[in-house]
């Protein structure tokens, strides 16, 4: 059963009714299925070719995304999962280890947000704790320990706004985590997969190559926060003015790239990733790949270095 | 103050209204309601002289008590693109921009300056919560940088005086970048192994807590002052319940180990000083070397020599 979001439910129609004709048993239908079929997926490229930031924003966010656990399943073998950040306790809203990715080792780092109300509640909604943070600094200095490149998957809503999060110091760990980020001496390419949602997200996505796919968001604030904020739409919490924030945020992967934050877009299958979560894996990994092999010839120096012009650079260079 | 002011003469009210602006004389403290003389609030660095809260200095007024004798010297910043999104709300950015602008007579919401501290030569960068917030956005990503660089070039210690409701929305991700972008800013610092302090004014809070003000070599705050990633209506939100009193304040941080010490405005010179001083080995001086002093050692059998290392293979016989 496929979930549709508002804006696909003309899709979500022909789609049904395609599905409600295969059903038909003896009577000949497949010629109007055919013709069925081909209108849905025009409609399908056509509206996934003219996504709103806002409808991007939904997809970002779509429960049948890929998450974690799926680049686990079909990007990696022989992982092995690490947890706790050996001070306090265990965050699930990050999640990581060593694996194989393509024949090399790597450290894999990433956000998980569950894909039920089980899962969800476990991992936060993706939504890390100081734990979190403090974790992902741990696998860090261990893949530098034993040279091993960093991938860091980013698909969050943003940092846990918690009691017990602030307590145990959610700023500084954020504040620290980007900063291993950046002097980490072994690569480190971070994807925004989903969504990409501010200090949260970049606390894991300092990185020598950042890219992003097709449909992911990266903004600074959630367009109802920046809503509920500058539009002082609090009354709806920020959801009938979302549209205009987003827009006005342009938070979408191809106004990033336009803006030089990242150097890169993966491809989406059409109608989005959840579509078919092994070929988005596969490009996912085609583009890692190739971003792992630029960066695996410099030294530590190098790569800090290579970071910190990368980021010097952002918003210097290329804008009027 | 109504019935006074109905009851004076108009021109006996215009010999105590002030010429320089329209602000009223009295101040009441938002600490103890009490009214406060405009100039013994000043004369107190904005400090309430009954019950100590902490009110907002003027990034002036703070330079001006901290430097030596009032003299500083002002870095010019980089001017980066304004309003690179064309973000518009239910203003343009652009406009606000203006409006700040000419509010507080700087381009943005960070200056930075270069004096002495009881003689010790700093350079210290000061967040204008007057202009939107005190909030990041690109300029003020390279007015920090900018800082560490003159810091680095000058070979002075950096102090950060922040007051920032954290990042600025109309720059979009860009305002999000320069939490990496200061932050790399603080690398310089360390690269060259040079002081640099935080002092938290109130309120630092989001991005702005997320980066720079928490990665200081020591944390200094002014007491009271609201430190956080989250505001503390957000987390009201998001766990349904009320906040105890003293939440996310300075003295909540220092007690959960985030801060160094809650400093009184009045002793911010003294504090940075001492600290500075001693952490850039100023005015330290080299004590003569003292006579050796005879160590005890255990007597080896045979006389007070050292017995030979005794070989691994033999050792365990």
């Amino acid at each position: 059963m496929r979930t549709y979001l508002e804006f696909e439910q003309p899709i979500a129609e022909l789609e049904g009714r395609i599905a409600d004709l295969k059903q038909m048993d003896g009577v000949n239908v497949s010629e109007e299925v055919q013709k069925l079929q081909a209108k849905a997926d025009q409609l399908l490229a056509d509206t996934y070719a003219r996504l709103t930031r806002w409808q991007k924003t939904q997809v970002a966010r779509h429960a049948a995304r890929p998450h974690f656990s799926d680049y686990v399943k079909y990007l990696v073998e022989d992982f092995t999962p690490l947890a706790g950040d050996r001070r306090f306790g265990e965050d699930a809203a990050i999640l990581g280890g060593p694996a194989r990715f393509r024949g090399r080792s790597i450290m894999l780092i990433g956000h998980e947000k569950g894909s039920d109300t089980a899962s969800r509640v476990k991992h936060n909604f993706g939504m890390a704790s100081p734990e979190g943070y403090r974790k992902a600094m741990r696998l860090m200095d261990m893949a530098e320990r034993f040279h091993l490149p960093v991938v860091a998957l980013v698909d969050t809503p943003g940092a846990y706004p918690g009691r017990g999060a602030e307590e145990r110091g959610q700023a500084e760990a954020i504040a620290s985590c980007t900063e291993k980020c950046l002097s980490l001496g072994a690569p480190l390419v971070s994807t925004i997969v989903g969504e990409g949602g501010s200090g949260g997200a970049v606390a894991l996505a300092a990185a020598n190559k950042v890219l992003m796919l097709e449909h992911a968001v990266y903004s600074v604030i959630s367009p109802e926060g920046c809503a509920s904020i500058l539009w002082k739409d609090a009354a709806g919490k920020g959801e009938s003015k979302a549209p205009e924030a987003a827009e006005a945020m342009k938070v979408a992967a191809q106004d990033l790239l336009e803006l030089g934050v990242i150097d890169a877009i993966v491809p989406e299958p059409l109608g989005g990733a959840h579509r078919d979560i092994p070929l988005t894996v596969e490009r996912l990994g085609d583009a890692v790949e190739t971003a792992i092999h630029e960066l695996e010839g410099m030294s530590p120096d190098e790569l800090r270095a290579h970071r910190r012009r990368k980021f010097l650079e952002i918003g210097r260079a290329g804008l009027a | 103050m109504s019935w006074l002011s109905n009851l004076t003469p108009p021109g006996i009210k215009n010999m105590f209204k002030r010429q320089d602006s329209g602000d009223s004389l009295w101040v009441k403290c938002g600490g103890c309601g009490e009214m406060i003389f405009r100039r013994d609030l000043e004369a107190s660095l904005q400090v309430c002289p009954s019950c100590n809260h902490h009110m907002k200095i003027s990034v002036a007024e703070r330079l001006k008590h901290l430097f030596d004798g009032g003299i500083y010297e002002t870095i010019a910043l980089p001017e980066p693109v304004m309003d690179p999104l064309r973000f518009r709300d239910e203003k343009k950015y652009v406009d606000r921009l203006k409006e700040n602008r000419k509010k507080t007579g700087r381009n943005d919401a960070m200056e930075v300056a270069a004096g002495s501290i009881e003689g010790l030569p700093v350079i210290v960068a000061v967040q204008d919560f007057d202009f939107m917030g005190g909030s990041m956005g690109m300029a003020l990503g390279e007015a920090l940088i900018k800082a560490a660089e003159e810091a680095v070039a000058r070979r002075r210690p950096l102090v950060v005086f922040t007051a920032s409701g954290g990042a600025r929305m109309q720059e979009g991700i860009l305002s999000l970048m320069q939490m990496p972008r200061t932050t790399i800013a603080v690398e310089m610092l360390r690269e060259a192994r040079l002081p640099y302090v935080v002092v938290h004014a109130h309120p630092t809070t989001g991005g702005v807590t997320a980066s720079f003000a928490m990665l200081g070599d020591v944390h200094f705050a002014e007491p009271g002052a609201l430190i956080g990633f989250a505001g503390p209506r957000v987390i009201e939100q998001t766990i349904r319940e009320t906040l105890p009193e003293g939440f996310q304040r300075a003295e909540f941080l220092l007690e959960k180990g985030m801060i160094d010490q809650v400093v009184h405005r009045k002793d911010m010179r003294q504090a940075l000083s001492r600290l500075l001083r001693v952490l850039t080995k100023t005015g330290a001086v080299a004590t003569p070397a003292r006579p050796a002093i005879e160590m005890e050692r255990p007597k080896a059998a045979g006389g007070g020599e050292r017995a030979a290392p005794v070989p691994l293979d033999k050792a365990a016989e």
